[in-house]
């Protein structure tokens, strides 16, 4: 069956669902959260593929994790993505797991996975459980009175750095996103994770040309060493002229509803020298607008922390 | 399933939709929903899932172990509960059913899966190893004789998820560093703590170069 015909599936049923590699739509169905009447597999579509093209690289939405993780020009030219992958889940659901499952990847806010609980994400209207609960994994930018769920993938923090393009086919053909346009900010409509439309399929994502072989870092804060999601994550993406940082990409996973872009910290940063101090600056500036909950506010000293660890690893003048 | 002599609901009569098997599917339902002795009966004999199996189940070919099948499967279950529930294979843990834990680590084609999170109908034509395949008869997997000699496990619930996670973990190469070792096996947690014997195992399967 190719993607059309998925698509037209998924369509004209209120309540289909495509599967892919399962590792979240299942565990949402085993909670009683997503309740489809059809799922309708497409793990046999042709979209497998990770091939470098004119203008960089293409990656099948179908590809695992662990496939696009450890695939050679991945590895060469976008270490990065490989980094932020391999900090995700563990071997056996990267394994599963898809690239665009995991652009799909809802939140684990305790409150969206409880259905006894309010959760206007869930069930609009419901209420915030988070708001006054318990909200240590949640958002300190970018939130609204009616939901402060984080994202929780470190690939979608990746690819936002590295300014992917999505690719998405529906009936009336096909059209691309920025990454950074794809997942949305909850505003009053927390339902909405992100701008697919229902009857939408991604198919692709692609790479601009490498611009970031080398001088890179996915730093990611958790109670465990691994197999946890982020407190805070940090990408970064260096550009070095010899002690000179000529350009930079930065940004945060783990503290809003989508990866948090850092675009002040990253302009003052072009043209700086590598040092502690000019890093400890652009924190400061990553911080602008930062809003923390009662159980969070750790987050407000752990982020620019983890942004100058981040860098002083991607640069490389102190561990 | 147990066939029954004295039962006159036989499975042929249930699956086939001749009108006979129609007016006795109907009558089922009707003696299920109003008598109690019915009920019991229709426990003992399983009616309600021949029932079920009517209007549900799917087929459903893959390899396990070997050994090829041939299924009828609910389109809900899991590859976990397939394995443990329909096949016997017990070996296979579930131990949070979320993909949280690798209690139900298995092999598809090769590759190591959480089976928890796989729909059985999703695996088809697909080749599946559990720690029941291992073995070569009456010799053990060199892990599991080096996780015995190691002693890498207490209780015995994760192990069967840790060894066919070590398995795939060699295979895949993950064993340069004893921490490549930690954050590669990271998927598999163990509550007992045998951690350090675990990695050790491994690290004997890896210099004995198998």
């Amino acid at each position: 069956m190719e993607s059309a015909g998925a698509i037209r599936a998924v369509g004209r049923e209120g309540n289909a669902h495509f599967l892919a590699g399962g590792t979240n739509l299942i565990d949402l169905m085993k909670m009683g959260v997503v309740t489809p009447e059809k799922l309708v597999d497409i793990n046999h579509l042709p979209l497998k593929r990770i091939e470098k093209t004119a203008t960089g690289l293409r990656i099948g939405a179908l590809c695992s994790n662990s496939e696009v993780a450890d695939h050679p020009l991945v590895l060469r030219e976008y270490p990065l993505l490989s980094l932020a992958l391999n900090a995700g889940a563990s071997p056996q659901l990267r394994n599963m797991a898809t690239v665009g499952g995991n652009m799909m990847q809802r939140t684990r806010c305790p409150y969206f996975f409880d259905t006894a609980m309010p959760c206007n994400k869930r069930v609009p209207g419901s209420g915030c459980g988070a708001l006054e609960g318990y909200n240590r994994m949640h958002a300190i930018f970018g939130a609204s009175d009616k939901c402060i769920a984080v994202n929780p993938s470190d690939m979608n923090v990746a690819l936002t750095a590295l300014e992917a393009t999505v690719h998405l086919q529906g009936p009336r053909g096909e059209r691309r996103l920025p990454f950074a346009e794809f997942h949305r900010l909850p505003g009053d409509t927390p339902e909405k994770d992100n701008m697919l439309e229902k009857d939408e399929l991604i198919t692709a994502v692609t790479l601009p040309a490498a611009r970031f072989p080398e001088h890179v870092h996915y730093l990611k804060i958790r109670d465990r060493t691994s197999y946890a999601f982020a407190l805070v994550s940090v990408a970064a993406a260096l550009q070095m002229d010899g002690g000179n940082i000529r350009e930079a990409r930065l940004v945060m996973g783990g503290v809003a509803h989508k990866p948090w872009r850092l675009t002040a910290a990253e302009s003052f940063l072009k043209g700086k020298s590598a040092n502690e101090e000019n890093f400890r600056q652009a924190a400061q500036m990553a911080m602008q607008g930062a809003k923390a909950y009662a159980y969070n506010q750790f987050k407000l000293t752990l982020a620019p922390n983890a942004v100058v660890q981040a860098l002083k690893t991607a640069s490389g003048i102190t561990a | 399933m147990a066939e029954n002599n004295d039962n006159h609901f036989n499975e042929e009569d249930l699956s086939h939709s001749t009108r006979r098997g129609f007016f006795k599917q109907s009558t089922a339902f009707g003696a299920i929903a109003l008598a109690p002795g019915a009920l019991v009966r229709a426990a003992e004999h399983q009616w309600d899932e021949k029932i079920a199996d009517v209007f549900e189940k799917i087929p459903l070919n893959l390899e396990v172990n070997g050994v090829k099948h041939s299924l009828k499967v609910e389109p809900r279950t899991t590859l976990l509960d397939l394995l443990r529930e329909q096949l016997d294979l017990t070996g296979t843990k579930k131990g949070c059913d979320r993909g949280q834990c690798g209690a139900c680590t298995v092999h598809v084609n090769g590759v190591r899966i959480n089976s928890c999170l796989s729909l059985a109908v999703a695996n088809e034509g697909k080749k599946i190893t559990t720690i029941e395949g291992l073995a070569n008869g009456e010799t053990l997997h060199p892990m599991q004789d080096a996780f015995i000699r190691h002693d890498g496990f207490q209780c015995g619930y994760c192990t069967s998820g840790q060894i066919m996670s070590a398995v795939a973990l060699v295979k895949e190469g993950r064993t340069k560093t004893r921490e490549q070792i930690s954050e590669f096996m990271s998927g598999n947690i163990c509550r007992c703590g045998a951690y350090s014997n675990i990695v050790k195992a491994i690290e004997d399967v890896k210099n004995s170069g198998l």
